[in-house]
Order: structure tokens, then sequence, then C-alpha cells
């Protein structure tokens, strides 16, 4: 932000004085969506307080049914995602391009194997019948290995509401955050990024943070509950 | 300002009408003065909508029994008429249309922050829109507009077309507020300081905080209740463990910000019509900008008043009762303030100065009723009753309304650089005062009798209020169609208006009229504060 970024190549768009004042902007403009993104989530994770204040038994047999392993395995994909999508900016303002586009690619695939993931979840889950609210169709005798002798409450599927909003709607937000990153890795592979213009690839790496920081909430909150 | 006139003449026929041509210019401009036209033009095509269902629910209840309609097109019509009310005419009514053309004006700028958000968001409310018109084709919502669990999860397609139409068209308003504080903190011309700033700014910018923060909690509300609707994900739903009131929390969390949402602009626009027709500086210009503030920092707190009946707990219904009441203080210190403005002025009743006027009047009465229903001891007798229809109509009609159409006429000039017939501006004035307190006040009295909202029907003896009440509807019609015919007439034939015929201050005034592309000739240069008449 304090390095001056005037005086490039690139020009700001007509109602800005230069290109420091455009980026100064477009980041605030970030920021204040990034709130209402947490805000979103957020009436998710109200809904979660409140029910699992009324129903612990639920969330307790539900994640049983999540593997824990799985879990952790996309949380170090993603974490690491955010670490390659740093290194993307940083390249991205030093202008080594090669090395941007390498990154932000690495960060793209994370994406992908974090949606590879949950797919597998998702099919395990889906097999058993174990699917949101008045889907749900599970056989009760199918459950017994994974709850031994734990009594299946009778609004379990609301467990598998929330798991699946919660983690439905995270999934379109990795799914758009990948979108996104392939555009600015494009940009950056026709060289439009250097020390005087880096907005859009820093916009992008602040929204994948947040994926990546929602997801660190709904790992505890939906895997390691019991 | 006098610099401004002589370089406007040099460019006299230069100005963002004429900057580029035909249909296609106009649905991918990034201007911020077209995308507001473009507002203005929709928001008036669903005002004219919306108004029709009025009519239609207020003939119907001209008499008891079965006027004009079964009672399921009754609940359909109130449904429409509700939201398509507040969705698609009163939240983007002020802020998306005035607001998108003067705030940038206002502050000495080129245009809004980000132009093609603006332009995105007009196109979120016209997808909205459509997709929620949708649902005609599927029977027709009659929900009402709050949409209140359970009976909107009865798996009706209809109800969910609705919901994700206004789903969409919140992005329209999470994108405005966006832009306006944006533009506020980053575009304000050199010497523009906050202080500086004129107070429908001020306004603006409160009411985008509130956009901003408060839309995504009924974007998250709208998508779980379609997926209520879908999958039955039980949240919201008793059979399957849910809480209904659960739903009311979640959507009053925003829909109770978003009242002043509605009205917050109103503020600011008649901040700006008693200064500049009285002549005179605005008296209190600090209380008034930060009273916006103070309202859009206790909004967030007073949700649970809407539901002191619905079994919250009644220590919480004691703190939303005091957090309700406290809106009242930084609302009446505006009005105070505005009295002491108009206060040995040079008072000037043109149309726009009457609809101020007719705000102060008709919003006091709105906001005083609103003090009878934030008393819990009250609420349980009026709640539920055409008190409460009559306090937000009140709030919302002789409030908004009143001060979109003082906006419209005090901004007319300056948007299109002509005049309109003021005495014909003046009937439309005329017509929707008297017809709004022919309306709306019997219905205190209805529902201070125990007339119960939204029913089709009604007792024999509540029919000689009721026939009073759709008289003055007819009569708020008429308003609005004198108002709609002194508009389109100062579009074909106004005289020319020259850069500032009202003599205001503020910097939208400095430039010519209509507007050049980028706004300001020059970069203009501020020294003094917005309102220097005397």
């Amino acid at each position: 932000m304090s390095t001056a970024k005037t005086g490039s190549g690139y020009h700001h768009a007509h109602h800005y004085d230069s290109a420091e004042h455009e980026y100064v902007s477009s980041k605030q403009g970030v920021w204040l969506f990034l709130c209402t993104e947490i805000l979103m989530f957020g009436g998710l994770f109200v809904g979660y307080a409140i029910f699992h204040h009324i129903y612990p038994e639920i969330f307790k047999v539900g994640s049983k049914f999540t593997d824990w392993r799985l879990g952790a395995a996309n949380t170090v994909v993603l974490l690491g995602s955010s670490f390659t999508m740093a290194l993307g900016i940083y390249y991205s303002q030093k202008k080594e391009q090669s090395k941007a586009v390498a990154m932000l690619a690495i960060t793209i695939l994370c994406g992908a194997i974090f949606m590879g993931i949950k797919y597998i979840e998702y099919s395990h889950k889906i097999h058993l019948g174990l699917l949101p609210g008045s889907w749900y169709t599970a056989d009760p005798a199918s459950l017994v290995k994974y709850v031994g002798d734990m009594e299946i409450p009778s609004n379990l599927p609301m467990y598998f509401s929330f798991y699946y909003m919660m983690t439905g709607i995270h999934g379109i937000h990795v799914l758009v955050g990948m979108g996104l990153i392939a555009w600015v890795m494009i940009r950056a592979m026709k060289g439009e990024f250097g020390p005087h213009y880096y907005t859009p690839v820093e916009g992008v790496g602040l929204f994948w943070h947040l994926v990546d920081l929602v997801w660190i909430y709904l790992f505890p909150l939906l895997y390691l509950v019991s | 300002m006098a610099s401004g006139s002589t370089a406007s003449a040099a460019h006299h026929d230069h100005n963002y009408l004429n900057h580029e041509k035909g249909l296609w210019s106009w649905l991918t401009t990034l201007d911020h003065k077209r995308i507001g036209i473009l507002y203005f033009i929709t928001v008036a095509l669903f005002f004219l909508v919306g108004g029709i269902f009025a009519l239609l629910i207020r003939t119907e209840l001209f008499s008891s029994g079965q006027t004009i309609m079964t009672a399921d097109d009754y609940t359909r019509s109130m449904t429409y008429h509700g939201a398509i009310m507040v969705f698609f005419v009163i939240i983007p009514g002020i802020p998306a249309f005035l607001g998108n053309f003067f705030l940038p004006m206002q502050i000495g700028a080129k245009d809004v922050a980000f132009p093609r958000l603006n332009l995105l968001s007009w196109y979120c409310l016209i997808g909205g829109a459509a997709v929620a018109l949708t649902s005609l084709a599927f029977g027709g919502a009659d929900t009402g507009w709050t949409f209140y669990t359970p009976y909107s999860i009865s798996m009706k397609p209809a109800v969910i077309w609705m919901v994700m139409g206004a789903f969409i068209a919140g992005f329209s308003s999470i994108l405005t507020g966006l832009n306006f504080v944006v533009t506020t903190h980053k575009l304000r011309a050199p010497g523009m300081t906050m202080n500086r700033i004129p107070l429908f700014v001020w306004a603006l910018y409160s009411t985008a905080i509130i956009q901003v923060l408060a839309t995504p909690v009924l974007a998250i509300t709208l998508l779980l209740l379609a997926a209520e609707n879908i999958f039955g994900i039980g949240f919201f739903d008793p059979a399957l463990g849910g809480d209904p009131v659960l739903f009311q929390h979640f959507f009053w969390f925003y829909s109770h910000p978003a009242v002043y949402i509605m009205i917050l602009p109103a503020f600011g626009v008649i901040s700006e019509l008693i200064t500049a027709f009285s002549r005179k500086t605005i008296f209190g210009y600090t209380a008034i900008a930060y009273s916006s503030l103070a309202i859009a920092a206790v909004s967030f707190f007073v949700w649970g008043h809407h539901m002191f009946v619905s079994g919250q707990s009644e220590w919480a219904g004691v703190v939303f009762s005091f957090l309700t009441m406290l809106v009242g203080v930084p609302t009446a210190i505006k009005l105070f303030n505005w009295m002491a403005t108009l206060y040995k002025g040079s008072i000037n009743l043109s149309a726009p100065m009457l609809y101020a006027l007719g705000f102060m009047f008709l919003f006091t009465i709105g906001g005083v009723t609103g003090i009878f229903l934030a008393t819990i001891a009250t609420d349980v007798h009026f709640h539920d009753t055409y008190f409460v229809v009559a306090h937000f109509h009140y709030v919302m009609v002789g409030g908004t309304l009143m001060a979109i159409m003082g906006g419209i006429f005090y901004w007319f000039p300056k948007m299109f650089g002509k005049l309109v017939n003021d005495t014909v501006a003046r009937w439309s004035f005329f017509f929707i005062f008297m017809g709004f307190n022919v309306t709306f006040f019997p219905q205190f009295v209805l529902g201070s009798m125990g007339m119960p909202r939204r029913y089709f029907d009604y007792l024999p003896e509540y029919e000689y209020l009721n026939q009073l009440s759709t008289i003055g509807a007819y009569m708020i019609g008429i308003g609005f169609v004198i108002g709609g015919w002194a508009v389109i007439q100062g579009l074909l034939n106004g005289k020319p208006s020259g850069p500032n015929p009202w003599g205001a201050k503020t910097l939208e005034w400095t430039t010519a009229s209509p507007p050049p592309h980028e706004n300001f000739i020059q970069q203009p240069i501020v020294t003094a504060g917005p309102y220097e008449y005397r």
C-alpha cells in the first residue's frame, strides 16, 4: 500500500486520480465485500449455535459419520493453498511472471483436491442415505458400525442439513474462488501485473483467504464436535 | 458557481444524455447518472405495478364480504403489493436512483468507485424482479412479503421463486451500498472534508453501511428458506424439530435495519430541501449528520420488537422495547433541527418544499405512533391490527415516498435541464397529501377498534371507515398520475432551467444542467461547507 504505483504503464480508470488511488479504493471495496461474506456465513453459525444448544446429541452422533482424517487433509490442503496464493501475489508484485503463474496454478490445484475429497465424502454419505432434512433415507441398521451403541436421535437429519448447507455454500465459494484465480492467472500469463498494478490478484487472494478461514471453523464444528 | 455556468455555456450541447446514443449505450452504460436514470424508470414501473395492487386491495375492502376478488386473490395481491413496494421500489428508490445520480456530484467526483458493479446492481434488480414475478406463473405467492414460516415452507414453487427473486435483488442493494461507502471515503473532491459533505451524502453513507452489513443476513435467511422448501432442512419447521421464531429473528435482523435503508435516505433528501427552500444554512449540521449514523447503529439492535407476541422472552422484549424507543431520539433531533432551519427562513413554497413539509407532518405522526408500538403493553393490543398498517404507511409512504417525490421535483432541472410546471406538481402534492391522510388516518382508528390486518373481510361495523380509506387511496392514485404527468410534461415541454434554478448551494448545482459526461468541466475545489446561505 505504501509503495508508489504511479507512473507505470497501467492506465487507471478515468474517475480516479492515480493508479494508487484506484488501488486503495478497490482494496476497501474488497474488504467490505468480505464483511458481507462473514455476515452471510454468520447466519449459518448462529443457527448452528442455537441448534447445538437445543439438540447437542445430533451433533455428537452426526459427526461420527464424518472422517476427521479427510477433514484434516482438506484443512492442510486449503492452508497450503493460502500460502501459495500469498506467494502468487508476492511474485505478481515482483513481476516474476512464471513463478506467479505457477503459484496460482498450484492454488487452483489445491482447490480441486479439496473439492475431490469433498466429492468422496459426499458420495459416501449419499450412499448411506445420510441426506439433509426430509431427503434423509438412511437405514438405522446400516449405521450401527459408525455409531456403536449410541442411540440415533430422531432428528439426526438436521445435523446433515447443517453439514450440507455449510459445506455446500462453502464449496460453492471454493469453486468461485478457483474461477477467480484462473481469471487472474490468465491475466498474469499475459504479463498484466507488476509492481505498479496487482490489484485483482490481491483482491482474489483476500477472498481465497476468507474461504480458507471459513473452513478452519467448519472443520472442528462439523468433524471434531463429538 | 459563476465559473461553473460560464464553463457550461462553452459545452452547451454536450451532456451525459447525448454523450452516447442508442438503447445499447444505455444498457451498457457505466455512467452513474445514466444508471440513476435506469433505476428511475425501473422503480417508477414497479411503483405503478405495486400501486395497482394497492388499489385492488383497497377496492376489495370497500365493502364487507367479497367485492371484486376471492380471498385467495386478495392474499396474493397483498403479497405482491408488499414485496414489490419493499424490495423493488422503496429500498432502491432513493439510494439507487437519486443517490446514484447525486452522491458523486455532491462530493465532486466523476463517478462512483466501481461503475461496473453499479451497472451490475441494476441487472441484479431486474433479474431479481424477473425471477420474483415468475412466481405468478406458479399460481402466485400468498405468504405476505415477510414469508413467515411454517406457512411459507409448504413446498409451493411460487414461494421459492419469490424468495429467490428477493435474494437476487439483495445483491443489487449490497453492491449499491458497497459503492457508496467507498465512493464517500475515497472520491471526495479536494477540500471536501467529511464535515463538508452534504447531509444527503451523510444519510446515504449511513444507509450504505446498513445495506452492506444487513443484506447478507437476508441472503442467507432466504437461501435457508428456499432450502427448507426444497430439502426440508428443518431449521424453521416445527415438525422437524426446527423453530419458526428463529426465522422471524433472522428475517427481522435484516428487515428491521432495512426500514432504515428505506427512511434514512429520505431524511437526507429532506435536509437538502428544507435548507434550499428556506434559503438558510441548515441548523445543526453535525447533529443531523451524526444522528444518521446513530440511527444506523441502533437499527441493528431493535429487531425483536416485531416479536413481542411471538414467544420471545419477556426480558428480551423489555430490552428491545427500550432500544426501539431510543431510535426516537436521533429521529427527533433531525425533526427539531429542520424546524429550527425553517425558523426565520425565506420559505419558498414550491412543490419540492411542499413535499418536504408534508414529510415532516406525516413522518412525525408515523414516528410517534411507532412509540405506541414499541411500548409492549400497548403493542399487545395493536399488534397485527390496522394500527400497524397505518403506522408503517405513515413512515414509508408519508416519509419515503414524499421524499422521493420532493427529490424528483427538486433535482428534475439538474437531471434533464428543464423545469417542471410547479402548479401541476403542487396539485400532485395536494392530492397525495390529502388522499394519504384520508386513507391511513382512519386505519389508526380501525386498528385501535381491533380490525386485524391482512384479512380479506371485516365486520360490518368497520365498513364506514374502510370506505373512507378506499376513497383516500383513489385520491393518492390521482395524485401520482398528476405527478407522473408533471414529469412527462416537463420532459417534453419543460422550459430550459439553467444550471441552478433554485439558487441551491451544494456542488451539483455548480455544473451545467444536464451535467456533462464527467459531471464537472474542471475538478471542483471545495473551500466551504455545503449550505452557505446566510
